[in-house]
């Protein structure tokens, strides 16, 4: 293998997605909870998935996993798993990717785990499974799972049900769960959002530990812009089933192009506000996926919205930095933003955030 | 020693709410055992203050605002609204001091009936209290529905489920506004709801607080929605409150270490603000044996010997700012207290 050849694989992603559709038929028409999605996934990289309730990020994750139902699915596009096509697996092809490939963890750490079956055998099945271990082997590598993800006294804990444990242990459980057949891709999907803050942090901690170690890739699926802030190396921001905005974390955040992103960052409270600051909102809700809007999806609740927006739909855009692209006609900095901005701001609708109100 | 002190209880005739050495347990089965939800807290609320009241799950802070609703009554302790005490009501007389305060759940969709229409569902609390005739009635549920931003006309056309998670959560505060209460307890009121979302409906609170001159108490886990809406901060922890606060006091200068692990969790919005090393280790304790002294001591990065068998009591380290710390971030060790009483 040549140089070139060498610098070629570090680069070529782990997990590619190429204009992913997934569409469920409803009893009011087809929704489209994924439109068009490309993303890629290099090895020992983290992207964050980000959006409100619906804007397809969950269906997204699954898509890619093959998890979603057959029926009443209509699924388009390519899902490449180290340049494997993947998207047309069956079930039962998928299981030799399932659990040492890729792995997923849930938001809800209770419903995820057998209620009736103690831990270690949940942990101990796959590892039996997929690598064919002893029970007496397995139980092992489970003790040293536990260990890995901090689980004080591990082998008391292997011998006890999920409803023993609290919220947090069983969060740690799933992942060592989703560690035991050291997967390269690992799905987490809001992952800390039914946890306290204290332990939400304790357990993205332990992600990121994880990834760095195991050198494997993360996508992490959340709504909250700060646990992504710190923890990913890059983030597509979704809303309607599209990708709005893409961009590495730092850049996302120093240099946002999409007005949603922009709304988005500006509604989260924050600490270094004064108490009663008026908070920025969006106005309105997300689209209706089975009658989308026409043109700009997010343009009914855009402040910066023009004509154009509302009759053509925005194609992706390069941004200055490589690597940044936005679905925007007038983006953040643009000379329209800017005069619909003085505009806002003279008529007192666009509150600077941090202002008294 | 067994309260957490009273310091911080205010003298003034402005006071809507006094709750003092609030006790609830609850019973498991018949073990004997119990669990101490919460164990002798003490705080006040002022006419048009709002509370604010955080901390993890399991801290006991929901069972405080249910205590306060006589939801159910707590094991000991005086509740003191508006000048009558709560605890000692009962029936009819419980029920007519509960149409002055009311609350708002965290769960938008499963606290109103699936099966009634929303205008209805404002409606319920007039037509049970015999509030004026129909009409008079009917205008003013509008009224309201108009004023949290949902269309009476709608309302009264469609169930629950037409409505997303935030316009429910408008449809709840909606019914626990028209019977005209003095305070409004909100349970985690927006933690189910999209960061969106969540803005639309605090600046809705803060808006209604002041045309209807409301009092309210703030109960949630995330520290930044309570700062930004609350007037004052009570941090609890297994059952007992650590530090009383103005809300950009308590931000600016944390006293209690647990205030600090809490706010040093929060994860910050800017990629370049560094993630913070999280100094506290484990989860809370089990609330059926809490360990002795000071609560927190298992968890603690600065605790002693005396934490482990003296519970702090809440003292003033700066003007209205209390603190239960033998060791606080600032303000000086506390003085060892006189023994034998």
């Amino acid at each position: 293998m040549n140089q070139s050849d060498l610098v070629r694989t570090e680069v070529e992603a782990l997990v590619e997605t190429v204009q992913v559709k997934t569409h469920f038929k409803t009893a009011r028409g087809v929704a489209r909870a994924v439109d068009g999605v490309s993303i890629q996934i290099r090895r020992g990289q983290s992207l964050g998935i980000v959006g409100e309730s619906g804007s397809g990020k969950t269906v997204l994750s699954r898509s890619i996993m093959g998890l979603l139902p057959r029926n009443g699915v209509i699924r388009q596009g390519s899902v490449r798993y180290q340049g494997q096509e993947i998207s047309e697996h069956t079930p039962k092809e998928m299981r030799s990717i399932w659990g040492r490939e890729m792995a997923m963890i849930f938001q809800d750490p209770m419903t995820s785990l057998n209620p009736v079956m103690k831990v270690g055998k949940q942990i101990t099945e796959s590892l039996r499974m997929h690598l064919g271990m002893s029970a007496t082997e397995a139980m092992a590598v489970a003790e040293k799972l536990f260990r890995d993800v901090r689980i004080p006294e591990p082998t008391r804990r292997l011998n006890q049900y999920p409803h023993e444990l609290s919220g947090g242990m069983r969060q740690r459980v799933m992942i060592a769960i989703a560690m035991a057949c050291g997967p390269n891709m690992l799905f987490a999907d809001e992952p800390t959002t039914a946890l306290d803050v204290t332990v939400q942090a304790q357990i993205l901690e332990l992600l990121s530990e994880q990834k760095r170690d195991r050198n494997m890739s993360l996508l992490l699926v959340t709504h909250n812009l700060g646990v992504v802030a710190g923890y990913t190396d890059e983030i597509a921001v979704m809303y309607g089933g599209k990708v709005v905005e893409k961009a590495p974390t730092s850049t996302l955040f120093a240099d946002t192009k999409m007005p949603y992103t922009e709304a988005l960052l500006r509604s989260i409270p924050r600490l270094d506000q004064p108490s009663h600051s008026r908070l920025a909102t969006i106005p309105g809700r997300p689209p209706d996926l089975v009658h989308p809007p026409k043109g700009c999806l997010f343009a009914p609740r855009c402040a910066f919205v023009r004509d154009l927006c509302l009759n053509e739909e925005p194609e992706l855009q390069q941004a200055a930095s490589p690597d940044h692209t936005y679905r925007c006609f007038y983006p953040v900095g643009s000379p329209e933003y800017l005069e619909r901005k003085v505009e806002l701001t003279r008529k007192g609708e666009f509150v600077a955030t941090g202002e008294v109100s | 020693m067994a309260g957490t002190g009273k310091a911080h209880l205010r003298n003034s005739d402005d006071v809507l709410l006094r709750v003092e050495d609030l006790v609830v347990e609850f019973p498991i089965g018949r073990t004997g055992l119990k669990v101490n939800a919460v164990s002798g807290i003490s705080f006040d609320v002022l006419k048009g203050e709002t509370l604010g009241i955080v901390g993890e799950s399991g801290c006991g802070k929901s069972t405080t605002g249910r205590a306060i609703m006589q939801l159910p009554s707590p094991t000991s302790g005086s509740i003191v609204f508006d000048g009558t005490e709560l605890t000692s009501l009962s029936g009819e007389s419980m029920r007519e001091a509960r149409t002055k305060i009311q609350m708002i759940f965290q769960d938008p969709i499963s606290s109103l009936n699936p099966r009634r229409k929303v205008r209805d569902i404002v409606l319920e609390p007039l037509s049970i209290w015999n509030r004026g005739t129909k009409a008079e009635q009917l205008a003013a549920v509008d009224k309201i529905l108009e004023h949290v931003g949902i269309d009476p006309q709608r309302a009264a056309e469609s169930q629950p489920h037409q409505f997303s998670g935030g316009q429910c959560q408008r449809i709840s505060i909606a019914r626990s506004l028209v019977l005209d209460p003095k305070m409004i307890i909100c349970d985690e009121p927006v933690s189910a709801l999209d960061v969106s979302v969540q803005a639309q409906v605090v600046n809705l609170l803060e808006d209604l607080k002041k045309e209807f001159g409301l009092t309210l108490v703030f109960i949630a886990h995330d520290l930044a929605v309570v700062k930004n809406i609350s007037d004052r901060i009570a941090v609890m922890y297994l059952g007992k409150i650590c530090e009383v606060s103005g809300s950009d006091d308590l931000y600016r200068n944390p006293a209690h270490p647990y205030t600090d692990v809490l706010l040093s969790a929060i994860p910050v919005p800017d990629p370049t603000v560094a993630v913070k090393k999280i100094s506290v280790e484990g989860e809370p304790p089990s609330p059926v044996s809490p360990p002795d002294g000071c609560r927190f001591n298992t968890r603690c990065p600065n605790a002693s010997d005396r934490c482990r068998s003296e519970e702090p009591t809440l003292r003033e380290v700066e003007p209205g700012h209390f603190v239960a710390c033998h060791h606080p971030l600032f303000g000086g060790e506390a003085p060892v207290a006189v023994r034998g009483n």
